[in-house]
């Protein structure tokens, strides 16, 4: 029979109806002020009893809690407002002190069914909460350049130990090394004996006036190699960093080639944030103090592990991290983990100098952090929070000297794969960093990320209003189903950006309006056709049949084409652009399966499968 | 097709519409060489703050406290409201600007002052965005001439991208002659703008291909005719709707997506003309045929055996 919908097809309607209603529902608990407390190290419990502690600290400072939150990582105390949440987090942190991090947050509110059914509420971008975000630019040519430092003394030392004579290395500005030969012979037995050993190089002959010349430089594959470390080194220090700054949900990302992008939603002190992001750690190597050496002359300090006597070692440094050029965890040929660490040529030569002296004593790898805490110090009659910066120092790693050290060597003895990555991972961050830059930098203060909400529903609301109104003035019963449509398209739109969770901006919010506005169009198209073919003379049922059936190909069209711009704009675009790109898409997508597939069914349940004499679908025009 | 549907001669106008887009077109493309486009803080690099004040302030005091502290270059101007005010710097300085700048503005004035926002772009990054906002709209607009080309014919995808491009020329103009900033934001609308007025030319292009291979009689203009009164309720109402939206936006969107409203406002209007008058006359210029359209003929092979 004609404009009937199969069983099966109303059913899925129905089951996706079902679905975004419960799915975009979450979005609709306004989120809860909260405190959260998470561990300073990874081994710091947090369990029932801190939550009691702080329960207790914030009773006495007449705070009211509610709806606190034990996970293993971390506990969240809910309180009745801003206002509160800054006082609560004084107070806590006052009363926990530096084992632990407080940090604000927003807790979502969604019931628990709705939480057993993995659904939550969409993720603000950071021009609605109000936070920082931070672009920083790694320098690549000072990290290739750092590098090739490390490549002169290893080239040095392999043309000594082959006893082919040189007479002298340079590093030229384009990034490449020159070693100069006196005759062709050495220059071509070089190149052979280089070409052998690092197939990372690319050499070149050249000749000039009276000497000989190899130009060296490196592979792009290799380039890219010491680019993707210096970012993962950067990045692993950041991270370290941000945990610092106590910051509920943060983001730290690479973005594209060189840079990284930092999001703290929350922060707004961005002056201390630059501050810890912008500090890197120390290492220090030297020597474990002799039993019979002056109490002058020796330090000592804990290890790293808890359980782990304590060690004293000299006050004499043997090389600082910024002579350590990389740390990579990996397996000696027993297959039992190990650190491979390579030095600088300065830091090889003064290492070879102590060590050979050295043999069977135990070195100490030192680990220095310059790290800040909160304090509340009173101020001019009002408590004011300060950041009061202190350094740590704490032994990463003890090992026996087995044979005289050089630019390259191991160490070994280590209780597994875990130990071998941290200790490599801890190496890194002490280690020599490619220098890193703010290159861009964004604030959002909570005031005006309130203020961007509000407008942004406002204007949404408003826009609604006005499309449905028009909708059912021109098109009567049939804009009224559109209208049905276009609220669905609403909540699947929510609900399909709730389940990706995907972050809501404000120009996603623009996206959001537009799609309302456009998603009218689909039906706009039908109903068009279906007047045109009422005019033509063709009976009710056969013109809504004709009507959908001949736009389908139309919306088909002009869908995917705007889709298509939409996926490119996602593509090429950042920040704002990205967001806008997000709604536009998914509610390019939704508004196909709502304007279509729900209005026919609508439509077909009002007139489908009687006699109809007249639509309900407006004056003609 | 019925007799009794009115044709509105559209194509009459052609040459004169021509005229009027070139005209457009060239006072855009001029303005763009000339005035160029006052490019955000996104592009250009620098620093910018949005502080609120307690109370209204008059701006060249806040000039003066800013010039005291010997900043250079500075634009001081209210964003909205009269007491939200927002102050951008050129782009040779440091990324503690932000703080140092809303110190300065606390230590010139006893009202209360809240930081709103404060942004700092690296010239190079501008660079790179910029750039790469050029990139999407050419890509966009070249994969849009091959969707087409493949989904319609080769003369259907050089119309819709002249009227595209068009649009876009238009839009840039305008935003040129104005001297509107010109942010992130709104290039996300100008993309906007591409994907709206390709989906108004696809519409009326899919009914014009449609009437080509159903219609016998009549010339390609009398076709061409046909097709925009068929789509024009259409075309009228979708553009519309999508005003209205974009006035709520426009008016209750608040300042920072004020410029997005703009330029989507503008595309919406120039997309609708475009999708009557551009698409369709590059048709014409083209010389469109019924040829151009018909399905190609299918060879078919039939068995010599026949069925038992």
């Amino acid at each position: 029979m004609l404009n009937k919908y199969p069983l099966w097809k109303n059913f899925i309607i129905v089951f996706v109806l079902v679905f975004g209603t419960i799915y975009a529902a979450p979005n609709l608990y306004p989120d809860d002020y909260a405190v959260q407390v998470s561990g300073a190290s990874t081994t710091t419990a947090v369990d029932q009893a801190l939550l009691n502690r702080v329960e207790r600290a914030l009773d006495k400072a007449k705070i009211e809690t509610f709806g606190s939150e034990v996970t293993p990582k971390n506990l969240l105390v809910r309180v009745g407002s801003s206002k509160d949440q800054l006082t609560a987090k004084a107070v806590v942190n006052k009363a926990l002190g530096d084992d632990y991090v407080t940090a604000l947050n927003l807790a979502p509110t969604t019931p628990e069914w709705l939480v057993s059914m993995g659904a939550g509420p969409m993720k603000l971008g950071l021009d609605l909460r109000g936070g920082v975000h931070f672009l920083m630019e790694v320098d690549m040519a000072a990290a290739v350049k750092q590098r090739l430092e490390v490549y002169v003394s290893e080239i040095k030392a392999q043309l000594r130990a082959e006893k082919l004579r040189y007479r002298g290395v340079n590093s030229k500005a384009d990034g490449s090394l020159s070693v100069k030969f006196r005759t062709e012979e050495g220059r071509d037995s070089a190149h052979t004996l280089l070409r052998r050993e690092y197939p990372e190089f690319l050499l070149t002959d050249e000749d000039a006036a009276d000497q000989f010349l190899l130009g060296v430089s490196l592979t792009d594959t290799r380039i890219r190699e010491i680019e993707d470390y210096a970012i993962k080194q950067n990045l692993t220090t950041i991270r370290n960093r941000v945990n610092e700054l106590g910051v509920a949900e943060p983001l730290v990302q690479r973005q594209g080639r060189n840079r990284i992008v930092i999001q703290l939603p929350g922060v707004q002190d961005t002056a201390a944030a630059k501050r810890i992001l912008g500090k890197t750690a120390n290492l220090e190597f030297r020597l474990e103090a002799k039993t019979d050496a002056a109490r002058s002359s020796t330090e000592a300090f804990e290890f790293r592990e808890p359980g782990r006597p304590d060690a004293t070692i000299e006050k004499d440094i043997i090389i600082t991290g910024s002579s350590v050029s990389n740390a990579q965890a990996n397996y000696d040929e027993n297959g039992m983990p190990q650190v491979s660490i390579t030095l600088d040529t300065k830091g090889g030569k003064m290492m070879n100098r102590i060590t050979r002296n050295a043999i069977k004593r135990r070195m100490a790898v030192l680990f220095i952090e310059h790290k800040s805490r909160t304090r509340y110090v009173m101020e001019e009659g009002v408590e004011v929070e300060k950041r009061i910066p202190y350094v740590e120092k704490r032994i990463i790693s003890l090992a026996t000297i087995q044979s005289a050290l050089g630019n390259s060597f191991r160490i070994t003895g280590l209780d597994g794969v875990g130990e071998s990555s941290e200790l490599a991972l801890l190496l890194r961050a002490g280690a020599l960093a490619a220098p890193i830059y703010f290159v861009e930098e964004r604030t959002v203060g909570p005031s005006l990320g309130q203020q961007n909400i509000d407008l942004g529903v406002t204007s949404v609301q408003i826009g609604f209003a006005m499309v449905l109104l028009f909708m059912v003035v021109f098109y009567k019963v049939f804009g009224l189903v559109a209208n049905v449509a276009l609220a669905l398209n609403l909540a699947i739109l929510v609900a399909v950006m709730s389940m990706l969770s995907a972050t809501l901006t404000l120009p996603g919010i623009a996206g959001i309006v537009l799609t309302v506005g456009m998603a009218v169009d689909a039906n706009v198209l039908i109903f068009s056709r279906i007047k045109e073919e009422l005019k033509n003379g063709m009976p009710p049922q056969s013109a809504i049949h004709a009507g959908y059936e001949r736009a389908f190909s139309t919306i088909l069209d002009a869908n995917i084409t705007t889709l298509v711009v939409a996926l490119i704009l996602f593509a090429v675009g950042t920040g704002p652009v990205k967001g806008f790109a997000v709604t536009l898409s998914i509610g390019i997508l939704t508004s196909m399966f709502t304007a279509i597939m729900v209005t026919r069914s609508l439509v077909n349940l009002i007139y489908g499968g009687r006699a109809v004499k007249k639509l309900s679908i407006g004056w003609e025009v | 097709m019925s007799d009794t549907v009115k044709i509105i001669d559209f194509m009459g106008l052609r040459k004169i519409a021509a005229v009027v887009s070139f005209v457009f077109i060239v006072i855009s493309a001029g303005s763009l060489a000339f005035n160029s486009l006052q490019f955000g803080l996104d592009f250009t690099g620098g620093a910018l703050i949005e502080v609120e004040y307690s109370e209204a302030q008059p701006l060249n005091e806040i000039r003066a406290t800013l010039e005291g502290a010997s900043y250079e270059d500075v634009v001081v101007q209210t964003f909205g409201s009269p007491t939200a005010i927002l102050v951008r710097l050129a782009q040779d300085h440091t990324s503690t600007l932000g703080d140092e700048v809303l110190a300065t503005l606390r230590a010139g004035t006893d009202q209360s002052i809240e930081l709103m926002r404060s942004e700092f772009v690296g010239a190079q990054v501008g660079d790179e965005l910029r750039e790469q906002g050029g990139l999407g709209m050419l890509l966009a607009l070249g994969v849009v001439m091959l969707y087409v080309a493949m989904r319609f014919q080769i003369k259907f995808s050089v119309g819709a991208v002249v009227a595209l491009a068009h649009d876009v020329i238009i839009v840039l103009g305008i935003f040129s002659l104005l001297k509107l900033d010109f942010d992130l934001t709104v290039l996300a609308a100008v993309l906007a703008v591409i994907g709206y007025s390709l989906n108004d030319t696809i519409v009326v292009c899919d009914r014009i291909r449609e009437n080509f291979r159903k219609v016998r009689k009549g010339t390609s203009v009398e076709i061409i005719n046909l097709s925009l009164t068929q789509t024009l309720g259409r075309t009228l109402v979708t553009s519309l709707t999508t005003l209205l939206v974009l006035l709520a936006l426009f008016f209750f969107g608040g300042e920072m997506i004020h410029g997005f409203a703009t330029a989507l406002m503008i595309g919406v209007l120039v997309g609708t003309y475009s999708s009557v008058y551009v698409a369709s006359n590059v048709l014409v210029l083209m010389n469109i045929t019924r040829e151009d359209l018909l399905p190609p003929v299918k060879e078919e092979v039939v068995e010599g055996d026949e069925m038992p």
